[in-house]
């Protein structure tokens, strides 16, 4: 059925899953101030939390089969691609709670809030998978970010959990500006902040070459680059996900990047889909950039929590070329792409939530000869390990999320096979520091004195399995799931379908 | 006046970025921010006399927002004055490598 989305009623129908997250996120709120801070109550108010997501993608599932579609013009989005990315945004809320649960016992966490600012940033990312209006992205950009940077500073004993809140806050809120000093002038430019109607705009008065236009859509992938991480706006990253106590640090590395790049993905393809030739070439640039510099980084990192920052970077840079690569794929590709990485991330951070004492950093030479102490877990984290580098077989979902961006590239009407090239070429390099911690972890003997790591809780196995367990299983049988991701795809443009983007003037 | 707006605008929101890359005080970067995203504002009430009253719409949902950023920026600013006993962001440098 198709909502009018301009009636009140059908709007609230629209936003069901929405709503559902959000009312029961406050009601979660009120029990969380119920009584006074205990690890019980924590885990309780935990528990509720999983319980709300679960029947939050219960209902997103619902809009799904459904086939729900939206009246054009409307502030929200109903497709395909919003009830996906809420999924995958829903699952990494809920493999966060499940692992702060566990984490916030081991550090003596007993604010049973934390659970609910999860809950609450994952409102934001829902909006933001739905925004589609300047309006609602901006309001779901800062809904999620406030949370998140609570979040970093979740643990209040630790001096570094504090300083990585302060440096995300400070870079948040500066990146902050430079969005949406880009929406004013975008705005300026059109007259519109609906990303449909900008589309119209630019389409019919040839907006292209409008230096308020140019100027506007480059502030504001300043200020997207700085939530996504791109270098040259990394910077905050690594320190952010090093203090950050580590469920969270899962969180940003995946699910806060699928949110942005969700809105990234509907601006750039629905509002700016015409003025390609004035933003290609950045965003060229911005990935070749990010793949280069993000991997060489990563190579010389000693502490894990680092490489992975490092890694995800990377990642972002690969989600770049989708996002250049302005092609019909590429929807397909970003949303089989953030599903993988989620699940891959989520698995990584929870191996090394478990081998981490708390309050110290992780150095990568507490996993030497892993596999003689605790096979599983070496297991495990190869597997992680494998599909983020985009390994065939044991790296599962991995390597296909890897080949449809690459197929995304070839297929692109700009011509982006150089990029497909430096993919290829830096996934070689990133080779180098993920084969290495596998490398040591089976190879190396464990030295003497190196703490073992304690036992793993229920919450934090049932993680690592279902991660590694669905990594594996999708990548043997990924048809499924490439038949869902392309028919929920992204409608690219619906009225430009004939229109000849033109070839841009990318280096070949 | 609209062209003098739009330009009194970018040349405050400049101050801000400005601002933000060379002091090294957390309060007043924060306060540099606000400068930026007061800036914003100022365009699109400009703006605004153009297009009708979407831009001002948007200048309500801004300050909301910067009103709970502040809160809890500042709430940020004195957790870590409670650590280090200084909010220069030189003193803050337990995380690098």
């Amino acid at each position: 059925m198709t909502f009018d989305l301009n009636i009140p009623s059908q709007l609230m129908a629209a936003l069901l899953p929405d709503l559902l997250l959000m009312g029961g996120a406050m009601i979660l709120m009120l029990v969380a101030a119920w009584k006074p801070e205990s690890d019980e109550h924590q885990r309780l108010v935990g528990q509720g939390a999983m319980a709300l997501i679960v029947g939050t993608i219960g209902a997103v599932i619902y809009m799904m089969m459904r086939g729900v579609t939206g009246s054009p013009g409307g502030v929200i989005a109903v497709d395909g691609f919003r009830w996906l990315v809420d999924i995958v945004v829903l699952l990494g809320a809920l493999g966060t709670i499940a692992l702060a649960i566990e984490h916030n016992r081991r550090d003596g966490i007993t604010h049973p809030e934390s659970h609910v600012l999860v809950l609450f940033a994952a409102a934001g990312m829902m909006i933001l998978a739905a925004g589609r209006d300047l309006m609602v992205i901006f309001l779901g950009i800062e809904i999620m970010s406030v949370a998140v940077y609570v979040l970093a500073g979740l643990n209040r004993r630790s001096a570094r959990s504090a300083e990585a809140s302060l440096k995300y806050f400070l870079l948040g809120a500066f990146a902050t500006g430079f969005l949406l000093y880009g929406i004013a002038l975008v705005y300026g430019a059109t007259g519109q902040t609906q990303i449909e109607n900008i589309g119209l705009a630019v389409q019919k008065h040839n907006l292209v070459n409008n230096p308020m236009m140019l100027i506007g859509i480059g502030l504001m992938l300043v200020g997207m680059g700085f939530k996504v991480a791109a270098v040259p706006f990394h910077m905050w990253a690594p320190d952010v996900y090093d203090g950050a106590p580590t469920p969270i640090s899962a969180f940003m590395a995946a699910t806060v990047k699928t949110a942005a790049f969700a809105a990234f993905f509907r601006i750039w393809y629905d509002a700016f889909y015409f003025a390609f030739q004035g933003w290609g070439l950045a965003t060229w640039w911005l990935a070749v950039i990010t793949m280069v510099v993000g991997n060489v980084i990563a190579l010389s990192q000693k502490n894990i929590q680092r490489m992975l920052a490092y890694s995800s970077i990377v990642h972002t840079g690969y989600l770049l070329v989708a996002v250049t690569s302005s092609s019909s794929l590429a929807s397909t590709a970003f949303t089989f792409y953030v599903l993988a990485y989620t699940l891959a991330t989520f698995g990584a951070f929870a191996v090394v939530a478990t081998l981490q004492g708390s309050e110290t950093d992780a150095p990568i030479a507490e996993y030497d000869g892993l596999w003689h102490s605790r096979p599983w877990l070496a297991v495990a984290m190869s597997v992680y390990l494998l599909a983020l580098l985009g390994f065939p077989v044991f790296g599962g979902v991995g390597f296909f999320a890897k080949w449809y961006v690459l197929q995304a590239a070839i297929s692109s009407p700009a011509g982006l096979t150089s990029l497909a090239v430096i993919l290829v070429l830096t996934s070689v390099i990133s080779a180098g520091y993920y084969l290495q911690i596998v490398r040591v972890m089976f190879m190396k003997t464990r030295p003497e004195g190196v703490r073992e790591p304690g036992p793993v809780g229920g919450l934090t196995r049932s993680v690592l399995v279902v991660t590694a367990v669905l990594i594996l299983a999708l990548g043997l049988f990924p048809s499924r799931l490439v038949e869902v991701a392309g028919s929920n795809g992204f409608k690219l443009y619906p009225y430009s379908a004939a229109l000849d983007i033109g070839r841009p003037r990318l280096p070949q | 006046m609209l062209a003098e707006s739009l330009a009194l605008s970018a040349l405050l929101f400049t101050i801000g970025v400005v601002g933000v890359l060379t002091r090294r005080n957390a309060i007043i970067i924060f306060m540099c921010v606000e400068l930026m995203l007061n800036a914003v504002n100022l365009s699109f009430v400009a703006l605004s006399q153009l297009y009708g009253a979407s831009g001002q719409v948007f200048v309500i949902f801004v300050m909301t927002v910067a009103a709970a950023e502040a809160a809890v920026g500042l709430a940020i600013i004195i957790a870590i004055f409670r650590h280090r006993q200084s909010v220069n962001l030189e003193d803050i440098n337990l995380l690098k490598g």
